[in-house]
């Protein structure tokens, strides 16, 4: 209310009303944000612009696109032929798709490494499983849009999983695909939905965005912040860091769609889709391979089959994320002060690399081998060694304010890492 | 850290020009400039695509259109009234004195060869379009078209003579208004656009 003082008569008529001003100085300007943020922080705001972008892209592109069995190839390919500038706005959608991944996977490790999921961030951090499992679920039905090979196969496998359900598995696929094949229903309800779910997101977002500012960002040290010498207010500080970041994003962005749009796509795409005859080698996009090796990996396991099995655990993969809050027994939050910890997060890191080559290739000999390795570890990581990690690690001292390691090292041009060290 | 930002603070409290604000102002201006780059491809997407734009001319042929008769064409998604007049209605159009007229227009400004009239078949008022291409059709007091919609009434040479339509039935004209938008190929077949 005092901050809406400082406008013109209008606005604070407006404001007393309807407090919108103050509601964003408050949440956006003056909102105190920890004052030693680094660049990993950038993440969230990124994919958030990247979700404005994926939204408005796509409504441009839905004006020219038609969801029809015969038309929907070739209505993309007027799209890049005919449409002024579609090209650019297909380019941009369909790699914003993949940079949309990159950001949330990297936000989503820099929540695992900073421990950024712990009390009191719980809903926090599952809200944005909910964001990442319908964002998944988005670009799978986004990807069948264009009806080409791997667009009707990779929808004919996703959907397929469903079949390893026991009992009433046959009769939800029929139900899915609207009929006994992918075909015209399927496509057209995967455009409608297609067209909800990033509205969905958005509303997920806000949420997250709630329960983000009700304890405020989680920060390099792990430590909650001890009075207002810990904070600084978001605007300029944080946007302007946030802008920086922007840029050298959409350098990245730009140079892919430019210079090599077709870079994550597959050839077989160009194809237009054939009910009668499969491609040799079905992959799906890059983002979803590490899980694509979990579903191919999984061998029977005890009575059940392994159809079943690797449905199970792919699904799983993602939602024991849900619980990793209360599987994780250690108090303290950033990998900073948890020295073992530190190095099996790496260690998980190059486990979903090595999940993400394994999806690439063919299910066999080493390949397999590696996957099911891989895989047994993702589950290890998460159901054994952090819940005992907790309980056996003997974390470094905490600094006792985040301020503290920042005087005491000031005018040192080491960054963010050396000062962490220093306690 | 803490000397430099000293040394910015007698600029900061002093004129209120400083080097802060032109950086300020600065990457605004290219944020600026950013944004409209990006939107105007955004834009301009909405507007005709290449193959909508392709299909701008409509090639017509006359010879089954006897005197008296009327067809109607389809250009730019548009109807077009192609008819061919008889002398009486040609010479009833061409005797009407221009202050009679709410659109004056003579009718030799209105076609190429008076035989054949092509205008646009789309009322001026608000869009329907007007009855007359067929002998049983109700055209009017003036013998033209009539639109049902709200009455607006035409002459044979498709001008408003009656009614709320402001405007004349549209001539297909280039931009430049002054020459016609279609062209007669032979004597016995014209394009449109």
């Amino acid at each position: 209310m005092q901050t809406a003082r400082r406008h013109n008569a209008l606005i604070r008529w407006i404001d007393s009303r309807l407090p919108f001003v103050s509601f964003m100085e408050h949440e956006l300007h003056e909102y105190p944000t920890p004052k030693n943020l680094n660049y990993w922080w950038n993440f969230g705001s990124l994919a958030g612009i990247m979700l404005v972008v994926m939204i408005v892209t796509g409504i441009l592109l839905s004006m020219h696109y038609v969801a029809h069995v015969d038309l929907a190839f070739n209505s993309v390919e007027h799209i890049m032929r005919d449409v002024n500038g579609g090209w650019m706005l297909r380019y941009l959608h369909m790699n914003g798709a993949s940079m949309f991944f990159i950001v949330v996977y990297i936000h989503l490790f820099r929540g695992l490494y900073y421990g950024s999921y712990k009390n009191p961030r719980e809903l926090l951090w599952i809200l944005g499983v909910v964001i990442l499992l319908l964002m998944m679920a988005t670009a799978f039905m986004g990807y069948v849009l264009p009806w080409g090979q791997m667009s009707f196969w990779g929808a004919t496998v996703i959907t397929n999983l469903f079949s390893a359900i026991p009992l009433i598995g046959n009769d939800i696929v029929t139900w899915l695909w609207g009929g006994f094949a992918v075909d015209q229903p399927t496509l057209n309800r995967f455009y409608s939905l297609h067209y909800l779910f990033p509205f969905l997101i958005v509303g997920v977002v806000l949420l997250h965005l709630v329960a983000l500012h009700t304890h405020g960002s989680n920060n390099p040290l792990g430590i909650d912040r001890k009075g207002p010498q810990d904070s600084i207010p978001f605007h300029p500080y944080y946007t302007v860091k946030d802008l920086f970041g922007l840029g050298v994003f959409l350098i990245v962005y730009a140079a892919l769609v430019f210079y090599a749009p077709n870079f994550f796509g597959e050839p077989d795409n160009y194809i237009p889709a054939n009910p009668l005859q499969t491609p040799p080698h079905i992959v799906p996009e890059w983002y979803f391979l590490p899980f694509y090796a979990i579903l191919r990996s999984t061998p029977d396991i005890l009575f059940i089959p392994a159809k079943l099995a690797g449905v199970i655990l792919m699904f799983g993969s993602i939602l024991i994320l849900m619980v990793l809050p209360w599987l994780d027994t250690s108090k303290v939050r950033s990998a900073t002060f948890r020295p073992i910890y530190k190095q099996l997060f790496w260690l998980f890191v190059v486990d979903v690399a090595a999940l993400e080559w394994c999806g690439s290739q063919p299910p066999e000999g080493s390949a397999l081998l590696i996957g099911r390795v891989a895989t047994a570890y993702y589950f290890i990581h998460f159901l054994i060694i952090v819940p005992l990690l907790g309980k056996l690690e003997r974390p470094l001292p905490l600094p006792t304010s985040i301020g503290t390691p920042v005087l005491q090292g000031g005018g040192a041009a080491g960054g963010s890492s050396a000062r962490m060290e220093k306690p | 850290m803490a000397a430099s930002a000293d040394s910015t603070m007698p600029h900061a409290s002093g004129e209120g020009e400083t080097r802060r604000d032109f950086l300020f102002l600065a990457a605004g201006a290219l944020g600026a400039v950013g944004v409209v780059a990006v939107a105007v491809p955004f834009i301009n997407s909405m507007n005709p695509s290449a193959d909508v734009l392709a299909l701008s001319s409509t090639e017509v042929d006359l010879k089954p259109v006897v005197v008296g008769q009327a067809i109607t064409v389809v250009w730019r998604g548009h109807p077009v009234f192609v008819r061919h007049r008889t002398p009486a209605e040609i010479e009833a159009a061409e005797k009407v004195p221009l202050s009679e007229l709410p659109d004056p227009q003579t009718d030799q400004a209105r076609v190429i060869k008076p035989e054949w009239l092509l205008v646009v078949g789309v009322c001026t008022h608000l869009g329907c379009i007007p009855l007359g291409q067929k002998p049983t059709d109700n055209r009017g007091e003036f013998g033209g078209w009539f639109c049902p919609c709200h009455g607006s009434q035409y002459d044979t040479s498709g001008r408003i003579r009656k009614g709320p339509a402001p405007r004349n039935l549209v001539v297909p004209m280039k931009d430049d208004q002054k020459t016609f938008n279609y062209a007669f190929l032979t004597d016995d077949s014209v394009r449109i656009g």
